[in-house]
């Protein structure tokens, strides 16, 4: 599973839909008669699309059967699904208690101001999307981000831009 | 048993029963929001708050279960203010529109409000988002009355198994419905209306259509003929404070015609009559699998009920054959009026304006379907629930209670016992068998006062099995041939009998299937709000009807034989194949 919740990005994906949609479909399989195994397939399937497209959550609920409503239900609950195409690299601002005290909200708001972008949306270039969380679990950390599976602890507002710079750096490499 | 005390009084009470249940015992009331007996318990409203000895917090006694030496207390300052607040803060983001809400005096998070004696709104904030889903003919939806309590998942889901809406998106911007908040007519839907049926509160009801009704009654060159389903003299009474259970056929039919309705006329003639065709169509299969040995669609599923129909054609589209071709009570009675009626007043269809009472939110979608129109136009042209009708007849300033009784009018306003049945569970089927047991053996129906015990009752999925002996000499083919009959109510129980059917674990000759529980007397349209105990009152005064008829067989209801004699000729003929029998298509399932 530690695969599947590796972000890709869609844009950059050279493997075809059809192929995508068969390694799903083993996935559905394999996690078919098992009574918790939306929330893993729906990890799964956003680490292999990049993010969960409508055509995907169907295939989904009648691959596990369940009614669609409940699929979207639970897409809709957690913050880390997407079912909007993102950009290379997702940031996450944690606003769980912890970190909203601690300033998770001017972090949030440096952060919309230096990428230019709102909550949920994603770069021109397609390199950043910006989106809200609650809680990583690294409370001791508090404010936190991730960017992608990266988590950056205690995050000045001002230094945003030297938290941000590697990310740039990848896509330069 | 487990011994608690609740208030400083000790009580005996069985295990596993929860706070709340135990309370209710002890003849305490705790107010409830989210709360459905027997069906829903999830402790999400908070109004249902306790104080029990020993533990921090107070508790939601819906989901607490008592436990021995427990110390209860319900009626205490904190108890009384925290429920205050929990109703004030679910208040502050309702909207208040109480004097044009569709629920008001209707209204449980009113009458909480009322009864927490909560006399200002204490606390100002943002209002939940209005979002109105207009796509249904049957429903309407307004997202800003919506309290998030789910009791319409719950029946949608673990009720009814069509799990059209869910919880969607979290927090303060949760809203209730199709899959990313999108309208019905997104999803499967079949618009039983049970959603409507449990709101507690506005979120969710009929399409009001009162307005077209009294247009109609306004428009001197229409005739206004109404029908009135079986079900609703049964329930009608509650809208004006009567015991459930209380029979008003009487009073209903004088109010109506006080309202200026030019003919009412019963659905019951028309149940009589789907008895003869549905009746001839079962014995016409089986004589083509039994005789013929023809490969013909068994079992037979009756199709009076339009939620189940949609059911079939979203769910189990290649079991569309085994339905019944019959159209409901409802639309032989549209085609009827517009046709056979019509010529005997030398109108024309068109003139003709047809009013259908019904307990029911999917009649309304049933009426407007494309195959309804065999009249040349709209067969039924307004559905009301038995809701508007009280609507109605407030509006008109009738005082139903002081009403005369009357007598429904000729030829279409006459029905059988067996009619009457069809409002609850396991009537159809005895009605249909009253009937054809009779054809075939030249006897009376072998069970005591003519019900059939085995398939009456409120439990879910119900089986009997006759055998057929002495038949009359057109009917040999069915000698000692063992007839296997099905009864379910909820869509939840139809669709495990079909998976049950579909496993080769269980066969039928004859399935009759209401999409709703207790049958049309608990449907969508109905006075809320419908409890096991309202469902048993309504079904009791319906068996009271019936038995206290002569006329308690279809087949002997001689309007029904006038109609064939002079209009239809024979049942299943080429008349009725045009004017009371249906089509059904395969829906997408989405």
């Amino acid at each position: 599973m530690s695969d599947g919740l590796k972000t890709t990005c869609a844009g950059c994906s050279d493997v075809d839909e059809q192929e995508l949609m068969t390694r799903l479909d083993e996935v559905l399989e394999e996690y078919k008669d098992n009574s918790g195994g939306l929330i893993p397939v729906l990890q799964i399937a956003q680490g292999l699309f990049g993010y969960l497209p409508e055509n995907v959550l169907r295939h989904i609920a009648t691959g596990l059967n369940k009614p669609y409503s409940e699929v979207a239900g639970v897409v809709g609950f957690y913050s880390f699904f997407s079912t909007q195409p993102r950009g290379k690299n997702v940031v996450r601002v944690c606003l769980g208690t912890a970190c909203y005290v601690r300033g998770g909200k001017q972090v949030l708001d440096s952060l919309k101001k230096e990428l230019g972008i709102d909550v949920g949306e994603t770069t021109a270039d397609k390199n950043f999307s910006l989106e809200v969380a609650r809680c990583f679990g690294a409370c001791g950390l508090a404010p936190a981000i991730m960017i992608n599976d990266d988590v950056h602890q205690r995050v000045k507002p001002a230094r945003i831009k030297q938290v941000l710079a590697p990310y740039y750096e990848k896509e330069d490499a | 048993m487990i011994n608690l005390t609740i208030d400083n009084s000790p009580i005996e009470v069985a295990e596993g029963l929860s706070v709340l249940e135990a309370c209710k015992q002890a003849g305490i009331k705790i107010p409830t929001l989210c709360y459905l007996e027997k069906i829903q318990a999830i402790g999400a409203c908070r109004v249902c708050l306790v104080e029990i000895e020993g533990v921090h917090d107070l508790v939601a006694s819906c989901v607490m279960p008592v436990s021995e030496g427990m110390k209860v207390s319900t009626n205490n300052r904190r108890v009384r203010e925290a429920r205050k607040v929990v109703v004030e803060l679910l208040l502050s983001e309702h909207d208040g529109d109480c004097q044009t809400c569709d629920r008001n005096e209707d209204c449980e998070l009113q009458n909480l409000a009322h009864d927490l004696g909560i006399k200002e709104l204490r606390y100002e904030g943002e209002k939940a988002l209005r979002c109105k889903d207009n796509s249904m003919v049957g429903l309407v939806r307004d997202s800003a009355k919506c309290i998030s309590c789910r009791r319409c998942v719950t029946v949608c889901t673990a009720i009814q198994s069509v799990s059209a809406l869910f919880p969607q998106s979290r927090g303060f911007k949760t809203t209730i419905g199709p899959a990313f908040a999108q309208n019905l007519d997104t999803v499967t839907c079949v618009q039983c209306g049970q959603c409507a049926a449990v709101c507690p509160v506005g979120a969710i009801s009929e399409r009001d259509q009162t307005d077209e009704v009294w247009a109609a009654l306004d428009d001197p060159t229409k005739t206004v003929v109404v029908q009135t389903a079986p079900a609703i003299r049964a329930a009608l009474g509650e809208c004006f404070g009567m015991e459930p259970g209380t029979l008003v056929t009487g009073k209903m039919t004088t109010a109506l015609r006080r309202m200026g309705f030019d003919a009412v006329f019963d659905t019951n003639f028309s149940a009589d009559l789907t008895i003869m065709e549905e009746g001839t169509e079962l014995l016409t299969r089986l004589k083509k699998a039994l005789v013929d040995k023809e490969d013909v669609a068994l079992p037979m599923f009756t199709s009076c009920s339009p939620g189940w129909i949609q059911f079939m054609e979203y769910f189990y589209p290649d079991m569309l054959p085994n339905l019944s071709t019959c159209k409901s009570p409802q639309q032989m009675m549209g085609a009827m009026v517009k046709t056979y009626y019509a010529q005997k007043l030398g109108k024309k269809p068109e003139e003709m304006f047809m009013v259908s009472v019904m307990p029911c939110t999917a009649k309304k979608f049933e009426a407007a379907r494309a195959e309804m129109n065999s009249s040349g136009v709209q067969d039924v042209d307004v559905v009301l629930t038995t809701r508007e009708l009280g609507k109605m007849i407030t509006q008109a300033g009738i005082d139903f209670q002081a009403l005369e009784d009357s007598e429904m009018d000729a030829p279409l306003g006459l029905g059988s016992g067996a009619a009457d049945i069809f409002a609850n569970t396991g009537g159809v089927m005895e009605a249909a068998l009253r009937t054809a047991y009779e054809l075939v053996t030249g006897r009376e129906l072998p069970f005591d006062n003519l019900h059939v015990t085995p398939v009456a009752g409120l439990d879910g999925i119900k089986e009997a099995e006759i055998t057929i002996e002495g038949t009359v000499p057109a009917w040999s083919f069915l000698e000692g041939v063992t007839a296997k009959i099905a009864v379910v109510h909820t869509l939840g129980n139809a669709r495990k009998l079909i998976e049950r059917i579909r496993a080769g674990e269980a066969s039928y000759h004859f399935v009759e299937v209401m999409t709703c529980p207790g049958g049309c007397i608990g449907g969508g349209g109905q006075p809320r709000i419908t409890t096991d105990e309202v469902r048993k009152k309504r079904i009791a005064a319906i068996y009271a009807e019936d038995e206290g008829k002569t006329l308690r067989k279809s087949h002997e209801n001689e309007a029904v034989a006038k109609l064939y004699e002079d209009f239809l000729g024979a049942p299943l003929g080429h008349l009725s194949h045009e004017l009371l029998h249906t089509k059904y298509t395969e829906k997408e399932r989405v």
